[in-house]
């Protein structure tokens, strides 16, 4: 089939291949590049020099972050926040996956229900309400309260609805004669079965939680209570885009100078870690999940 | 074999009725099961996502925390009305619906050429490679991603560097009003084109062999079967996500442009939700934030919604 190739062919795949090359190293880069900066000499970080390598390569960033009690303390309470807010999350969506998947006559008020969490994934009554509504809960500088705030992950449930519906209903009817209660169906077969669409939402809601800042930022009232992420969007984020546009360029080099680039490098580069940890292995499983779940008539 | 099946047939009344009646109670006995099982999720979708809506009142008050809902005075649409005398809020719907169309048309097509293009890829492991490696930036954070470009792009960094090498002005893309949409857009594209492959990909994968075999003996170029085989079989595909995508007309993407955006560039890169941010939540105006973030929530499900009903129409789109 493929032994006479035009010329033309040839040419657009050596281009095809160069091409897509590049745009993986775009995609790869960034990251590489803060761990270069996070290895370098902080005075060849500020003039700009350090590239694709490390220049005046030493260790002192990822040791000083040794002696960070309040880094350390925005990862724990990431941590904390993660396992809560996914441990939470797949125990409620797996119970309400089930019965949600059952048509209108074998669950009457199904429809009326799915209408419901629909609704309230389109609608919203806007950052206001939401945040005085959780003030009055007092979930402020929690971390239960940050396991919950973001509510039931609607597009979650939806896709995992959506994939138990696609299983043979013999299933049940098996079960049913041998015997299992729905308790029984669901927690011995069912889940199992699921495990493509669980990898999936639990992908999406470790990463979801490991990546929030916004709500870790307005629910704390206090740095102590600051998850990772909004610990680096203060340290880093904030202060340079406020620096930039109040100061000159001269005052911007003098606090550079006191701005310690190489370690907040290697702080950003420790909070992709997790990340960077999980995800290529749950690629088969998300891959699978997302086009299963999100198509269903 | 012959008797039992007479059997049952000479007397079907009695047998049946049990039966049924039996399974009905099984059934009705389900039912209480599935309330339970759903109990949870109902009392987290009341707490955190119901109860937060009848807050909207703030919109139609001039809410004052101390008095609260009940005793804080009604001024009708006075926020609305306000909100349109404001030149700021007139600016920042159209940054917000220049950097989320900007978003949404190539979010669409750059994903699609893409997977055009790793679907042209034969070496079954580089594809697996790339594919991974594209996948990385999108499940960072903008805040850390943000924190990488200010290290690209800031005064410190080697763009800059670069810049004043050449002997000009020290420059930094975050200050810079009128490349600041522009970056905001190749940076979310940048960030997620990988990841929105992946509904393409599916759908080449699904393409029926056969199809090209055809083609080919019927001396299809390359090129051809692009045009005739592959991009007609995966247009509903691209249909459905276009009509699906209208829907986020209005969402420029909050963590994106707060974690890029500072008092230079707002004049082009203040959108809806940050601007309601600052409103709301610094300046501390609950009902007229309240009023801008509600007549963005009205007017993004109307659109989504309508775009599900075409979805639906055309294409035999459900949701579930």
């Amino acid at each position: 089939m493929a032994f006479k190739k035009s010329l033309g062919s040839k040419v657009f795949d050596s281009f095809n291949i160069v091409f897509l090359l590049v745009l993986t190293l775009l995609c790869l880069i960034p990251m590489w590049y803060t761990l270069m900066i996070a290895l370098s000499d902080k005075a060849a970080v500020q003039a700009g020099m350090v590239t694709i390598y490390p220049i005046g390569f030493n260790f002192y960033s990822f040791q000083s972050i040794l002696g960070d009690p309040k880094f350390f303390r925005s990862i724990l309470i990431s941590f904390e926040r993660v396992i809560m807010g996914a441990g939470i999350t797949m125990l409620i969506l797996s119970m309400a996956a089930y019965p949600l998947s059952k048509t209108s006559k074998q669950f009457p008020g199904r429809n009326a229900l799915m209408w419901l969490f629909v609704f309230a994934m389109l609608f919203n009554g806007g950052l206001i309400p939401w945040f005085l509504t959780m003030r009055t809960y007092n979930m402020m500088d929690s971390i239960l309260g940050l396991a919950l705030c973001g509510g039931v992950p609607i597009f979650n449930l939806i896709l995992m609805t959506n994939f138990v519906k696609n299983l043979p209903e013999e299933l049940e009817e098996a079960a049913k004669i041998d015997g299992a209660g729905p308790w029984r169906f669901l927690f011995s077969i069912l889940l199992p079965l699921l495990k493509p669409v669980l990898a999936t939402v639990l992908l999406f809601t470790l990463v979801n939680h490991w990546n929030d800042f916004f709500q870790g930022m307005i629910l704390s009232t206090r740095e102590e209570s600051y998850p990772l992420q909004t610990y680096i969007q203060q340290l880093v984020v904030s202060t340079n885009l406020q620096s930039m546009s109040q100061m000159s360029v001269e005052q911007l080099n003098r606090l550079s100078k006191m701005n310690n680039d190489s370690l907040n490098a290697a702080k950003v580069f420790i909070a992709m870690i997790p990340v960077l940890l999980i995800y290529p292995f749950m690629q088969r499983y998300f891959v699978k999940g997302i086009t299963l779940g999100s198509v269903k008539g | 074999m012959a008797t039992a099946t007479s059997t049952i047939a000479t007397q079907p009344s009695t047998k049946q009725v049990i039966r049924k009646s039996n399974f009905d109670r099984r059934n009705k006995s389900d039912l209480k099961h599935f309330w339970i099982m759903l109990s949870p999720a109902l009392v987290w979708l009341v707490l955190f996502q119901i109860v937060p809506m009848f807050g909207i009142v703030m919109a139609f008050q001039d809410f004052n925390p101390g008095a609260g809902f009940f005793k804080s005075e009604f001024i009708g649409l006075e926020n609305f009305k306000y909100m349109f005398e404001l030149r700021d809020v007139r600016q920042v719907l159209v940054n917000t619906l220049v950097i989320a169309l900007g978003k949404i048309t190539l979010n669409l097509f750059v994903p699609l050429i893409f997977a055009l293009m790793l679907n042209e890829m034969k070496q079954v492991r580089l594809v697996k490679f790339i594919q991974t490696s594209v996948y990385l930036p999108h499940f960072l954070s903008w805040v850390i991603l943000s924190s990488i470009m200010l290290q690209i792009f800031g005064y410190n960094g080697p763009v800059n560097a670069f810049v004043m090498d050449l002997g000009k002005e020290p420059f930094s893309i975050f200050q810079q009003a009128d490349l600041f949409r522009g970056f905001v857009i190749s940076s979310d594209v940048w960030k997620n084109f990988g990841f929105n492959s992946i509904i393409y990909l599916a759908a080449l994968a699904g393409i029926d062999v056969t199809l090209y075999e055809a083609a080919e003996i019927d001396g299809a170029t390359r090129w051809g079967k692009l045009w005739h085989i592959t991009l007609p079989s995966i247009q509903t595909t691209i249909a459905l996500l276009a009509i699906l995508s209208l829907g986020s007309i209005l969402d420029a993407g909050f963590d994106q442009v707060y974690n890029m955006y500072n008092p230079l560039v707002y004049s082009t890169g203040d959108i809806i939700d940050t601007y309601v941010f600052r409103a709301g939540l610094q300046q501390l105006d609950f009902s007229f934030g309240t009023a801008v973030g509600l007549l963005k929530s009205i007017v993004s499900f109307v659109l989504i919604t309508t775009g599900y009903w075409v979805a639906k129409k055309t294409v035999g789109y459900r949701i579930f």
